[in-house]
């Protein structure tokens, strides 16, 4: 075992052959970054031709395109990954183990994304362009009235789903087998926690999303007619499935981010989390309920009315243990010495802005107001304060967070809460006024407006032109850290900061926690 | 139970069956469970595939109810296919009879199927058909033409507040399959 402590191989080699989970971590973490961008670029385009009433810049069958694929990037190539990647980083670090339980496979749940995007993107070359039927892909203008590129599209949800599930396996074998002695699990971090729950919201639902796509190519290439009411299927059976997997799908999204702000929160108010064993407990409450609440995103399709009342009440239970969640989160910064770093900054405003989010997501879990609300702007403006200022908010504070950790070298603060602030209200000038047009009745995904929507529209799209370019800042403020950042010297970055990860070296060694260290009897939360 | 000795293999196993499971449920429990469900509520607008035996009951002479008839041809179907009358106006209770036109214009044996659907699709489960074409598949010589009946009775229970039924069939080719049942049917 002469090579046991060796460093990283050198070259491109490294990153393609590598099982190192700080390695896979760090690819993550750039890809999802490259593809951020890449659906920030589709986001500007439709805020461009939105920027006025009348068609501007693209043809509508475009700009269909850009919604669609904006979605699913943003969704399944930006956030997805991005928290993979954190955890990759993170759990080994936080659980004191030496590596991810299946190194291989992690590599191997990577190195299948970046194909399975690149055939995506390649989707807007074809013939009859890009998937055009918006990122929930409702069946038959997924099925029957698709362009011909629907095929490459089926196949890359199929790849991105297989490497999912393998980073969820993966996930959930290193949590369950490879924590440090003594490191039960009402001891680990929240971060451990919601990930290993998410990941077995993983494990279920992105099979029947493979489910729903292979319907859509047996109906399409095989004669079958599940989603065809012609032959005997009906379109809206491929509402129940898309949901089944869709409702969970949201909180894959936001319970990793839970668990990011549930780490930071505490460090930076200097007092340990509030309500921890509630705050499992709930996150575990939301992931149940998940499962039972599918239908609220499609209360317009005719259901019975016992089936519509089942289901708002369902989805207004979940803000039970949402409450429990953002009332720990309050309540662990009440009377804590509390200062306003970067990382803490992105906190709290997810924790603001996350429970707007929230709220109008009760607005439109009550069926009957639903029916106004269906398809418009409101429901734009809903979740885009549920999955930006929600996840990629805590995403950012992540990064913040632990950047210095990870390359043992500091970000440029200042610059970093200027990315705040104005990311915090280029958001909101993008997205706060799409809930007035919303409430008035504009419908999302058209190109061409009524008239009367014209000054928020602009408004919006000022906005999305400012948060756009702060995220260029970010980039900017990440590699000059890594280039030239000051060193950090000290294992725990933060003072405040409590966990294994904050016990090692700044930049931990290439591998950490060969043996297991020793856990104190202070939980390590 | 346990898969393997080795914890993290044992772990993966699991995950892995419970994966395959999913996929598996699908197909296998969530479209039949929709069908069935749908059946037992009559809420998607398909009607019995069977005929139904009709109960003497009382004609309801106090309202009518206007059925309309589509016919439409699937992708690909060269069939001729129409209703005899677009629209009928019909008491509950009483049994009423039409039929359908098809025409075979191609020179070649061939066999279709039509499905039905009924709308507004609570009306489902209201609409019987003692007698249906869709029932059984309809071969046509090259060049065949054919009557196909159908013979429909609108229950009494029909909610009050429906006063149009459309029923609407979409014919099939099934010739190259010639088996009982439509795929999925």
């Amino acid at each position: 075992m002469g090579d046991h402590h060796h460093g990283p191989a050198k070259g491109l080699s490294r990153w393609l052959y590598t099982t190192n989970h700080k390695d896979i971590g760090t690819m993550y973490l750039w890809f999802s970054f490259a593809m951020f961008l890449l659906g920030g670029a589709f986001a500007m385009v439709i805020r461009a031709e939105l920027f006025q009433p009348g068609m501007q810049l693209v043809e509508p069958g475009f700009f269909n395109q850009m919604t669609t694929l904006h979605g699913l990037v943003m969704v399944f190539g930006a956030i997805m990954p991005s928290f993979v990647g954190l955890a990759n980083w993170l759990i080994p670090m936080m659980i004191g183990a030496p590596d991810m339980a299946l190194p291989r496979m992690n590599n191997w749940s990577f190195w299948i994304l970046p194909p399975a995007f690149l055939m995506l993107a390649s989707t807007l070359l074809m013939e009859g362009g890009a998937p055009a039927f918006g990122w929930t892909f409702y069946a038959p203008l997924s099925t029957t009235y698709a362009p011909p590129s629907v095929t490459f599209f089926i196949f890359a949800i199929h790849i991105l789903g297989v490497s999912s599930i393998m980073g969820s396996i993966n996930i959930i074998a290193t949590v369950m087998n490879m924590r440090a002695p003594g490191m039960t699990y009402m001891k680990m971090p929240l971060f451990v926690w919601t990930w290993l729950i998410t990941a077995f919201l993983l494990v279920a639902v992105m099979p029947v999303l493979a489910g729903a796509v292979t319907m859509m190519l047996m109906d399409i290439h095989f004669g079958t007619s599940f989603f065809s009411a012609a032959g005997g299927g009906d379109p809206v059976l491929f509402q129940h499935i898309f949901w089944f997997f869709g409702h969970p799908e949201v909180y894959i999204i936001i319970l990793p981010a839970f668990g990011v702000i549930s780490q930071i929160i505490p460090a930076f108010s200097r007092k340990p989390l509030f309500g921890y064993a509630s705050m499992v407990y709930a996150t575990a409450a939301i992931a149940f309920l998940s499962f039972i609440v599918w239908a609220h995103h499609m209360y317009t399709v005719g259901m019975p009315v016992a089936g519509e009342l089942f289901f708002m009440y369902a989805t207004m239970l979940i803000a039970v243990p949402t409450g429990v969640k953002v009332f720990n989160w309050v309540t662990t910064m009440w009377r804590g010495a509390m200062t306003f770093e970067t990382p803490m900054l992105f906190s709290i405003g997810f924790l603001v802005l996350f429970t707007i989010g929230g709220f109008t997501g009760l607005m439109l879990s009550i069926a009957p107001a639903d029916f106004q609300y269906h398809d418009t702007y409101f429901v734009v403006a809903h979740f885009h304060y549920v999955m930006v200022a929600g996840a990629v908010f805590s995403m950012t504070a992540a990064i913040y967070f632990w950047l210095p950790k990870w390359t043992g070298r500091m970000y440029n603060e200042t610059m970093g809460k200027v990315h705040f602030w104005v990311s915090f209200i280029g958001f909101n000038i993008t997205f706060f006024p799409q809930h007035f047009v919303g409430l008035a009745g504009m419908p999302r995904r058209i190109p061409d407006y009524a008239l009367q929507f014209a000054d928020f529209n602009m408004m919006s799209s000022i906005g999305a032109f400012i948060y756009g370019a702060s995220q260029l800042l970010f980039l900017y403020n990440v590699i000059a850290a890594i280039v030239a950042g000051e060193k950090v010297s000290d294992e725990k970055v933060w003072d405040g900061a409590e966990g294994l990860e904050w016990t090692l070296p700044s930049p931990p060694p290439y591998h950490t926690f060969e043996t297991p260290p020793k856990i104190e009897e202070q939980p390590a939360h | 139970m346990r898969l393997s000795q080795d914890p993290t293999i044992d772990t993966v196993a699991k995950l892995g069956a419970v994966s395959v499971a999913m996929f598996a449920f699908v197909f296998v429990v969530m479209v039949p469970l929709y069908n069935v469900l749908c059946d037992a509520l009559g809420i998607n607008g398909k009607t019995s595939s069977e005929a139904y035996i009709s109960v003497s009951a009382e004609v309801d002479e106090s309202r009518s109810i206007k059925v309309q008839f589509i016919a439409t041809n699937n992708d690909g179907m060269p069939w001729a296919f129409s209703p005899q009358v677009t629209e009928m106006l019909v008491h509950p209770g009483a049994a009423n009879d039409t039929v359908f036109f098809a025409a075979n214009p191609t020179v070649n044996a061939m066999v279709a199927q039509a499905i039905p659907s009924v709308s507004p699709s609570r009306a489902a489960e209201y609409f019987h058909k003692t007698e249906c074409f869709c029932f059984e598949q309809q071969p046509l010589d090259g060049n065949g033409e054919a009557e196909m009946p159908l013979q429909f009775i609108v229950d009494q229970d029909l909610p009050a507040d429906i006063k149009t039924i459309t029923l609407s069939y979409t014919l099939f080719d099934v010739t190259s399959l010639m088996s009982d049942k439509v795929a999925s049917r």
